[in-house]
């Protein structure tokens, strides 16, 4: 088990393998489809890319008296192409679920970034480690609005990092 | 004739969709705490442990057990001798808009496929409706999140790819889906029919009872087969590999046109919700 605490760095990067589990505590900024179209243009982003950990994630609206409804990944691979920018502007960590292209993969490794899988599907208990919420961008878009999640103890799965390994068995690229 | 107030068919739709959101089915929740026994790797063993806690975590808390709460899909098989009092498909989505807003479900549907903007009410649900004998309503009533469906397809195999063929595209769609559709995965298949009738039958297969198997004996091992080999296809529980792929292999089939052999495979995730009432 590795604890990590963002922003990251190359060295933090280079430490992890495919299959580790990682307990992040720290913020993490959601984004998905439409936010990762808009987030590539942006010259100021309300965040520093660098360093930065991206959660593919839309999450359900909170009860009252919650902070965020449920709050599991969503499927990586429709973000491949817009990932690469990103990364390219010091994005380290994008947390997903599901096999990427070997473009995605390619990229990362160009820029020391890596990729995490965290279980699909477990939206409650995802939801459980997150302490607090902001939208701090495209409050427009809703679910799919950039958020600062503040973490404790999140767990996801290195699935691809930086020496070439991945953790996936099937997929139709990897 | 039997006539049945639509308020409650809004009522029933809600309280379904609500329901299957918060719990999984006992035997699903079974059949993935044999899975987890079965796995040998501590990764696979704790992917199955995260989504066996989750399942208890929603249901204790009465939130959702995804945050793709998916798209209503709704299939309602009507007898002849009932009326419902009142438009049904409008009765259907008031459940469906109550439900999604009264039990904190994200909302999902967009109007337009370019301009992608939100209903803001999860409406219109996909209805399919069937006339049958018999004075009642059967609705049967799913949230089918995206991940999975996107990893479903139609293909038009030829007569002659037989057996082999629909087994051979069915691992391939499998293997090729990998993590993405949140295995353990179920999948149902259509065979027959056409183009669209074969899309039906795959739906329609994946809410079938999870323990049941086809009445057809050659069917039946045909289930039997294709959930032992995609399991050897070792994907595993969120694709990182492990001896369980795929809970459950259903399939539906339809007569067809001689020269055609209609495959439709769609994928369900291991957050299957649905349920099945009967007014
Ligand atoms: S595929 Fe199913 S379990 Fe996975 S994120 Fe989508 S709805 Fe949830």
């Amino acid at each position: 088990m590795i604890n990590l605490t963002p922003p990251l760095n190359t060295a933090d990067i280079k430490k992890l393998r495919a299959g580790d589990k990682v307990l992040i505590t720290g913020t993490l900024f959601t984004a998905r489809d439409q936010a990762h179209q808009r987030l590539v243009k942006e010259q100021n982003p309300a965040f520093s890319l660098d360093g930065a950990i991206i959660y593919y994630v839309g999450p359900t609206p909170a009860r009252p008296g919650e902070i965020i409804g449920a709050s599991g990944p969503t499927s990586s691979y429709r973000m491949d192409n817009l990932s690469v920018p990103l990364m390219e502007r010091g994005v380290k960590m994008m947390i997903g679920k599901g096999d990427r292209s070997e473009a995605f993969q390619k990229a990362m490794i160009a820029n020391n970034a890596v990729y995490m899988i965290a279980t699909g599907g477990a939206g409650a208990l995802l939801s459980s480690k997150i302490k607090s919420v902001k939208v701090i961008m495209y409050s427009d878009l809703g679910t799919e609005a950039v958020h600062a999640l503040e973490v404790e103890a999140f767990p996801c799965f290195v699935a691809y990092d930086v020496h070439g390994n991945s953790i996936f068995k099937g997929g139709s690229i990897s | 004739m039997r006539l049945i107030n639509a308020n409650k068919v809004s009522e029933i739709i809600k309280d379904a969709l609500i329901k299957i959101n918060y719990e999984l089915d006992n035997s699903l929740v079974t059949m993935l705490k044999k899975a987890k026994d079965k796995e040998r790797s501590t990764l696979s063993k704790s992917i199955l442990d995260d989504i066996l806690q989750n399942q208890e975590i929603a249901k204790s808390r009465k939130a959702p057990l995804c945050q793709d709460t998916g798209v209503a899909v709704i299939f309602v098989e009507h007898g002849l001798d009932v009326r419902i009092d009142g438009n049904l498909y409008e009765a259907i989505n008031t459940g469906v808009r109550l439900a999604y807003d009264e039990g904190y479900l994200r909302k999902s549907v967009v109007k337009h496929p370019f301009n992608r903007e939100n209903t803001k009410d999860n409406t219109p649900a996909i209805i399919h409706t069937k006339l049958v004998e018999g004075d009642k309503v059967t609705f049967k009533i799913a949230s089918k999140g995206a991940g999975s469906e996107n990893m479903s397809k139609v293909v038009m195999l030829t007569p002659a790819d037989g057996i082999d063929g629909v087994k051979k595209l069915v691992l391939d769609t499998v293997f090729d889906a990998g993590g993405k559709p949140c295995p353990p995965i179920i999948v149902g298949i259509g065979i027959g029919g056409n183009f669209e009738k074969s899309a039906m039958l795959a739906k329609e297969a994946i809410l079938r009872d999870l323990e049941d198997s086809s009445d057809d004996p050659l069917i039946r091992s045909l289930e039997n087969e294709l959930l032992a080999e995609i399991n050897a296809l070792g994907v595993g529980p969120m694709g990182v590999g492990g001896e369980t792929t795929c809970l459950a292999v259903k399939i539906n089939t339809f007569p067809m046109h001689i020269a055609s052999l209609p495959v439709a495979i769609n994928i369900q995730c291991h957050s299957a919700r649905h349920l099945e009432v009967v007014l």
